[in-house]
């Protein structure tokens, strides 16, 4: 159910500038391809805290930093739709 | 005699068997974000009356309208351009001008259709009739490095005002020889994220990310450059997350002022159009998307960013201050108002339908069904300038 809640979210609400097919917009591509070689920490910690001076907004008042890895393995592997 | 009547007869047939005969003054269309689709609505009739599929990938995706209303072209996320025809409620035309797109604009003469891109950075001019590309220009800001493009704007003369977020600059390209487009930089400030052109056409706002303030341009005297105004709306104070960039346009300008989404502040800002002052601040229940005036600028409806998606408040510009605050269904990404504004649409994403509010008293007068509704666009946007 939460998992659910989670893909919906990052469909529609990171969907706003990363692109609803996640092939990016204001943010960058979040696809298995241009994130291959990039720490999956680094990226967790980009989605919780946010990256300051851009506009990557933090989510940590949303998700837990366990539900963010969740999220950042998906997108690394294959996002469910 | 007789040829004449029976060519008369030969047309009420015609008419009797064709179509139902519709105005396009009435007509407009929202776009279902998830599925590609567009519903064709009538805001007289106040229902759908067609739905046209196989439009790609419309997230965040806009129209704009030929002149006389007929034609609606659609920018879709993913680099997809498609006119469509209201009357016959078909799809005349469709191609795939880029990777990454983020809306388009029409010139003035209806002529030439503007899409503005986001990878590869830059825009493009296609023939309105036939959509073929006529001339692109790149937002080359340093060598070999391109921006994104945001705040795309018609404005007089066919020439298209817009910002580069990556570039923080405002360009303008002049398109009265469509073929050989020329264009006019602005350095700007940090990352503009939208622009809008006031209704005369006269200034070009973008709004910065990087920086507190609104880049603003004079475009009767662009020589003057780009000034900044609003400078000090968040001075020494903590910015608060934004979780989705306001939009510029649809920009509310009612009785002599200027009614602008704050970022990281939930916030209207309210600035004199006179001396681009700031006079006055709104406090609204979050991160304002949309700040819309009614076409008569006597309410600016406002609504929000994620996680506030699900309210709108209503300011009233002679008070001054919010008049009725709603909740009026989940994901509210959009609004559009009855030509005249005594009625606003309002697409509930997350509720799959479209809800159709009275302005005056705000009655709920009915909904329509739409799969994750996203843009609600009405043919009124095909006679003014920035639309
Ligand atoms: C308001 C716009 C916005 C929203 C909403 C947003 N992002 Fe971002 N995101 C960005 C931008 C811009 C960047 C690039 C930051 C930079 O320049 O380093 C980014 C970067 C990222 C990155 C790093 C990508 C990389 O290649 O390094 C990840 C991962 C990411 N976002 C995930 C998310 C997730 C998950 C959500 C939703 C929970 C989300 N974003 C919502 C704007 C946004």
């Amino acid at each position: 159910m939460r998992q659910k809640a989670l893909v919906h979210l990052v469909r529609q609400d990171c969907g706003s500038c990363h692109g609803m097919t996640l092939k990016g917009g204001l943010g960058p591509a979040l696809l298995p391809e241009t994130l291959r070689d990039k720490p999956a920490e680094g990226l967790t910690a980009t989605v919780y805290y946010g990256r300051p001076g851009t506009p990557m907004p933090p989510w940590k008042a949303f998700m837990s930093e366990a539900e963010a890895a969740w999220i950042v393995d998906k997108l690394m592997t294959q996002f469910p739709e | 005699m007789r040829l004449l009547l029976s060519l008369v007869f030969a047309l009420l047939l015609n008419a009797c068997a064709g179509p139902q005969l519709r105005g396009t003054g009435d007509l407009g269309l929202i776009i279902e974000r998830a599925s590609g689709h567009v519903t064709l609505v009538n805001t007289t009739a106040r229902q759908p009356y067609a739905r046209i599929g196989g439009l790609g990938d419309l997230s965040h995706a806009s129209a704009v309208y030929s002149r006389d209303g007929r034609y609606a072209f659609i920018f879709g996320r993913d680099g997809g351009l498609t006119k469509i025809d209201l009357l016959e409620a078909k799809i005349v035309k469709r191609i795939i001008q880029s990777g990454n797109a983020i809306g388009g604009s029409i010139s003035q003469d209806g002529r030439i259709v503007v899409a503005q891109n986001y990878t590869p950075g830059g825009i493009k001019a296609f023939d309105a009739d036939t959509l073929e590309l006529l001339s692109e220009v790149p937002a080359e800001f340093a060598p070999g490095q391109f921006s994104k493009v945001v705040g795309l704007a018609d404005t007089g003369g066919n020439r298209f005002a817009y910002a580069l977020f990556d570039g923080g600059e405002i360009r303008v390209t002049n398109f009265s020889d469509p073929r050989k487009p020329t264009t006019q930089k602005f350095p700007a400030g940090s990352q503009p994220y939208d622009g809008l052109v006031t209704p005369d056409g006269r200034y070009f706002l973008a709004g910065l990310f990087g920086e507190d303030g609104v880049a603003l341009l004079d475009l009767w005297q662009p020589k003057t450059g780009a000034r900044k105004i609003l400078e000090n709306y968040g001075r020494g104070q903590e910015k608060l997350p934004v979780f989705k960039m306001p939009h510029l346009r649809g920009w509310s300008v009612a009785q002599g002022k200027a009614y602008l989404p704050a970022i990281g502040r939930h916030e209207v800002l309210v600035v004199d159009v006179a001396t681009w002052k700031e006079v006055g601040r709104i406090p609204v229940r979050g991160q304002p998307v949309f700040v819309m005036a009614r076409p008569d600028g006597r309410q600016i409806w406002v609504n929000f960013a994620f996680p506030d998606n699900a309210k709108v408040d209503v300011i009233d510009t002679l008070a001054g201050q919010v008049v009725h605050r709603m909740e009026p269904g989940k994901g509210i990404l959009h609004m559009e108002f009855a030509p005249r504004g005594e009625h606003v649409w309002l697409s509930a994403r997350d509720d799959n339908k479209v809800l159709i509010y009275n302005t005056e008293n705000f009655a709920k007068l009915g909904e329509i069904p739409a799969e994750s509704p996203s843009g609600i666009f009405f043919t009124s946007r095909a006679t003014r300038i920035g639309f």
